[in-house]
């Protein structure tokens, strides 16, 4: 039986470990020198002497692509291939662990796998560092990739180079590693393996030579991915006698076994007993277990420099074994490895149960999905529409939508994602406010808390350098949303005849809502885009109100770009007057900004709400439904005369569909 | 069980008698020579029709043939059993409803008559009304239900556009209808009531204003106005969900029903009801009873009623439904002696709420009077007096507190619904507060 042991059978991922197919396991060549052959007991329990893998020995690396490229059947059958899981049909996407993941083929948490694979006479022990497949865990794959030396750059035969293989392949190259171009799909009846080693040579000036053409699905050629694996990608350069430095590039948490760190020893040993410091929070832990992931966690003695592997040191919370983080020897302080940085919020979004009755089951579901994603940080908020809920931020835009996802997959929960907001920030004036708030430069993530223009010297917004790749036909239209969504062009490049790579400078808000959807949708689908954080740049940033009957609505105040107020207001304020029902007064609905009203609408008063037939028969039905109708307008929320049904709000202030 | 012809012939002669007596314009001042306890309106369902409306979501079968003996007899035996375990002395007023009524029998409806003519006072001026249908071929059969004690008919007219009348499901046309309403009046001069519906699927203001114009060449002394309410599980209902046709516009509805009863005041007619629009005094006792919250018994299938059972010597009213299907509803009453399915007594509370409801709907409103007899202790200024939302209805003029008691505007009276989403919460409000006086205050 496949173990379903440690993390996978964690409370977080019990939902995706019941879609594991129950397959039988019977190889795995955990010795060197070790012949395929079934288990035995007394050998699960021995433990695998990793002082054989010399670091000329060992090579690390990851696969990278775009979404839907073959990455995770890559990944499947370069486990099978090495024995490290049994050959089966029912190995579909064995490193991707969540219903999400499967669904919607992208890989949101790192999975890696440690391969035995003998060549030319010897035995190489081979760590597949799977990295989450979207840029939004940029900081994840940018530390999954500092444990490598070499990647995988697989691309699709028929679709070619994509937005997300431009930006993983830019951060491989940002990393020094070496790049070896797989072009897959080649038995797709559509596939033209030459036309994308052309792009592959113009985008990334690799050579046409180098790329290895290959079939994941039928196994076509993957034996020479893992010769290529060997001769192409050098082994680590790393000191097996210096003190132990471990890069921690992922952590899960586990029930019953505290926080697993996926660690790589960047120099020394580590093993079971030896007391470690984690450089970022100072804390000493001792060492319980480590051992390799084959791919799930198999114990062993020590692990050794130029080794990956995992560590259990009593760690209570995934804050403390953060992504980037460096383990070294208590008493054995060395210097902590470069680009650590604490997760950095980049999208939030109000997260608020559909029924108040339901807060507290969705606390417990997100108190149990932050245990395994520290990325995610979770603000209490309440909102006079809503009820209490949080303020939720993430990495990105995809990491919210699986965020949601997850809760209503795993957790059965049923939320109210209001539209997402970026955090902007003010540089202060006022000595007062910086007294206040004990820092010049402050971050705005309610729009509540927005400062003043008087008290500010300037505002700054978040940008990103997107990626658009798409088919020369669909340029122009594309142009001109970019333009629209106020991106200034940094360059061009017609990566073959019809295929066209534009970069865009993109401020992140405007893209945050419906930005993928239009360019889907202008562009038949075949647009793809992708983005890395760029930053924050001066902008014009203002506050606006949405008036009732000249009330301010609290729930709907806006931070937006003095160009895109009109729009925006005119947006919220249709969709007001959309989701409002007629009342007894003539509704007036603005959007100002200060006391300058830049948009409007009317929702016109009754002018008939009776029932027109009420003898003997009708009254008790007319009594029960018009007590119904006063009970629920009790729960409204009032703004002056006007009742607002949460509903409205939700309409409003609801992430619009988007896929 | 059927009465003597002899007895029938008697009642009706003074019935016929009473119809030439000029009419009196009572609505809002309620007789006080009998206690309301023992006097009650009777409401009657004949439960079949020959075709289904498009519109309608009433309580109605299409039979396949009506065992008419079996149900006039149990009609008969259940107006008996009301009438006993009620107590009640005197009736009103009768109202034959449906379905369609006029396709039952005169001798039915003379039997009905003639049971609670036994049972209790039915006074010769009682108002007996039939509704009916039109038909192509209407005189000797209206003739004949005046000769059974019907004196006073509304007829389901609904529309004067042959297309509507199709896309309602009616089975008459413009001239059966014009035909027919001629032929009513001629045999009960001044008692004459007409349906004409407003706000259907493609209907446009002008149009329809002509058919009111034209039907005001016609009619008699009263009129109903009734907006289409699309009702789920009707054909209508489910040809506007697929498409098939147009959903009913709010605001040309709105604007039919202002300009609509614009013209009818200026013609004379009085609005005394949301719907209702009636001259010379022709305004109709029984829906009356409705809208004041008398007692009223219902029989036959499906039939509400409210009273107080006094008879078996109750004291609290009672919300009363009877069985739906008429087969069932007709093993019971054989029986029982009735087929009451449903009996739930009303709270103090629950029948000021009626009172409230109902009484906006007039034009009188809710005088003090009235809410008197309901509530002697807690009057209207004490309940609405001080209301910060009420005195808002106040001064938007939508609604009216004054020494007479609490009505509508005009204007109010077109969005009362969404008035008494206010005023039901203040009542119950003022209720409660009523109940349990706060010690600070000391009352």
């Amino acid at each position: 039986m496949w173990t379903l042991a440690g993390r996978a059978l964690a409370p977080w991922a019990a939902g995706a470990a019941r879609l594991l197919p129950p397959c039988s396991r019977h190889v795995a060549a955990l010795e060197p020198g070790a012949t395929r052959r079934p288990f035995s007991t007394a050998e699960l329990k021995e433990k695998p002497d990793m002082s054989r893998f010399p670091a000329e020995d060992i090579r690390n690396f990851s696969i990278i692509a775009h979404v839907d490229h073959g990455k995770s059947t890559l990944a499947d059958r370069l486990l099978e291939l090495t024995g490290t899981i049994d050959k089966t049909k029912k190995n579909q996407q064995v490193l991707d662990k969540l219903q999400v993941e499967r669904e919607r083929g992208i890989t949101v948490k790192a999975q890696t796998a440690t391969l035995f694979y003998s060549f030319k006479g010897k035995q190489y022990l081979l760590n597949l560092i799977d990295t989450p497949g979207h840029v939004d865990f940029s900081y994840e794959v940018s530390r999954s990739l500092s444990a490598c030396q070499g990647v995988l750059l697989v691309v699709d035969a028929n679709e070619g180079i994509q937005a997300q293989t431009v930006a993983n392949f830019f951060l491989a190259f940002e990393a020094q590693l070496s790049v070896i171009p797989v072009i897959n799909k080649i038995d797709l009846k559509n596939a033209d393996p030459e036309r994308v080693e052309k792009q592959i040579e113009k985008v990334f000036d690799i050579p046409s030579d180098e790329c290895i053409k290959i079939s994941a699905k039928l196994g076509t050629n993957v034996d020479s991915v893992l010769q290529a694996v060997i001769e192409r990608i050098p082994p680590p350069k790393v000191h097996r006698e210096n003190p132990l430095r471990a890069l921690v590039f992922d952590s899960t948490f586990d029930q019953y076994r505290g926080v697993i760190a996926n660690i790589a020893l960047f120099d020394g040993v580590v093993s079971k007993g030896d007391k470690i410091v984690s450089a970022h929070t100072k804390k000493t832990y001792e060492v319980n277990e480590v051992g390799i992931l084959n791919p799930n966690e198999q114990p062993t003695h020590k692990l050794y420099a130029g080794q990956v592997g995992f560590l259990i040191a009593g760690m209570k919370d995934v804050t403390e074994a953060q992504i980037g983080d460096t383990l070294y020897l208590h008493n054995h302080p060395v210097e902590p490895l470069p680009g650590f940085k604490s997760a950095k919020p980049m999208v939030f979004a109000g997260v608020y149960p559909v029924d108040q009755s339901e807060y507290n089951n969705l606390k417990s579901a997100i108190e149990k999905l932050t245990l395994n994603d520290s990325s995610v940080t979770v603000h209490r908020d309440s909102s006079l529409a809503l009820g209490a809920g949080w303020r939720l931020g993430f990495l990105g835009l995809l990491h919210m939508e699986v965020f949601n996802q997850r809760l209503e997959q795993e957790y059965n929960a049923s939320v109210i994602l209001t539209t997402p907001t970026v955090p902007y920030k003010a540089v202060l004036s006022s000595a007062k406010l910086i007294k206040e708030y004990k820092e010049k430069e402050i971050t705005i993530i309610n729009p509540a808390q927005f400062p003043d223009k008087s008290k500010v010297t300037e505002y700054l917004e978040p940008v990103v350098l997107g990626t658009v790749v798409t088919p020369t036909e669909y340029t122009g239209k594309i142009m001109a949303l970019c333009q629209a969504r106020r991106a200034t062009q940094e360059n061009m490049i017609f990566i073959d005849e019809n295929r066209v790579m534009l970069k865009y400078l993109f401020p992140l808000n405007e893209i945050v809502v419906d930005f993928y959807d239009s360019l889907k949708s202008l562009s038949s689908g075949y647009a793809s885009f992708d983005y890395e954080d760029a930053g924050y740049q001066t902008a014009e940033l203002i506050k606006m109100d949405i008036l009732l009957n000249g009330n301010i609505v609290e729930e709907l105040v806006t931070v937006v770009h003095k160009e895109k107020a009109y729009t925006v207001g005119k947006t919220i304020c249709e969709r007001l007057k959309d989701s409002l029902p007629r009342q007894l007064f003539e509704i007036v609905i603005q959007a100002a900004v200060g006391s300058k009203v830049i948009a409007r609408e009317t929702v016109k008063a009754y002018r008939k709400n009776v029932l027109a037939k009420c003898y003997g028969g009708d009254i008790t039905r007319k009594m029960k439904l018009l007590k119904r109708q006063a009970e629920g307008k009790k729960k409204l929320r009032k703004i002056g005369n006007i009742e607002i049904p949460k509903d409205t709000f939700i309409k409003v202030l609801k992430t619009q569909p988007n896929k | 069980m059927v009465p003597s012809r002899v007895r029938i012939g008697r009642w009706v002669a003074a019935a016929r008698a009473a119809q030439k007596r000029p009419r009196v314009d009572g609505l809002g001042q309620p007789r006080r020579s009998e206690s309301a306890s023992t006097r009650a309106a009777l409401y009657v369902h004949w439960p079949y029709c020959e075709k289904r409306c498009s519109y309608c979501n009433f309580n109605k079968y299409i039979p396949r043939g009506v065992e008419e003996g079996a149900l006039r007899n149990c009609l008969v035996t259940e107006a008996q059993t009301l009438l006993r375990l009620s107590g009640v002395q005197r009736v009103d007023s009768v109202f034959f409803g449906g379905g369609t009524p006029s396709l039952a029998s005169p001798h039915t409806l003379a039997a009905v008559l003639e049971a609670v003519a036994q049972e209790a006072h039915l006074p010769a001026d009682s108002e007996v009304t039939l509704e009916a249908n039109p038909t192509s071929a209407p005189g000797s059969r209206l003739a004949a239900f005046g000769a059974a004690g019907i004196n006073r008919l509304s007829i389901g007219l609904q529309s004067l556009d042959d297309t509507e009348l199709q896309m309602l499901g009616r089975t008459h046309s413009a001239r059966d209808a014009l035909r027919t309403l001629a032929e009513a009046r001629r045999l009960f001069p001044g008692r004459v009531s007409v349906d004409l519906m407003l706000g259907l699927p493609a209907q446009k203001v002008e149009p329809w204003l002509q058919q009111l114009q034209k039907l005001l060449d016609h009619c008699d002394d009263h009129l109903s106005l009734y907006q289409l309410t699309l009702e789920r599980g009707t054909s209508l209902f489910a040809q506007v969900q697929q498409g098939t046709l147009p959903a009913p516009d709010p605001d040309l509805a709105a604007e039919m029903y202002q300009q609509g009863r614009t013209i009818l005041r200026d013609a004379g007619f009085r609005q005394y009801e949301v719907s209702n629009f009636a001259r010379n005094g022709a305004l109709s006792t029984h829906n009356r009873t409705y809208w004041q919250c008398g007692q009223y018994l219902g029989i036959g299938p499906g039939a509400h009623g409210q009273f107080v059972p006094r008879g078996a010597g109750g004291h609290t009213r009672e919300a009363r439904i009877q069985t739906l299907e008429p087969d069932n509803w007709m093993k019971e009453v054989m029986l029982f002696g009735h087929g009451t399915r449903k009996c739930v007594a009303l709270s103090k509370l629950e029948l000021l709420e009626e009172v409230l409801a109902m009484g906006l709907r007039t034009d009188v409103g809710v005088t003090h009077q009235h809410w008197q007899q309901f509530e002697p202790q807690l009057t209207l200024w004490d309940v609405f007096g001080a209301s910060r939302e009420v005195k808002e209805l106040l001064a938007r003029s939508l609604l009216l507190l004054d020494h007479r008691g609490l009505r509508c505007s005009w204007e109010g009276l077109a969005v009362l619904d969404s008035l008494l989403l206010i005023l039901l919460p203040q009542l119950q409000e003022a209720w409660q507060q009523h109940r349990t006086p706060s010690p600070v205050s000391g009352g």
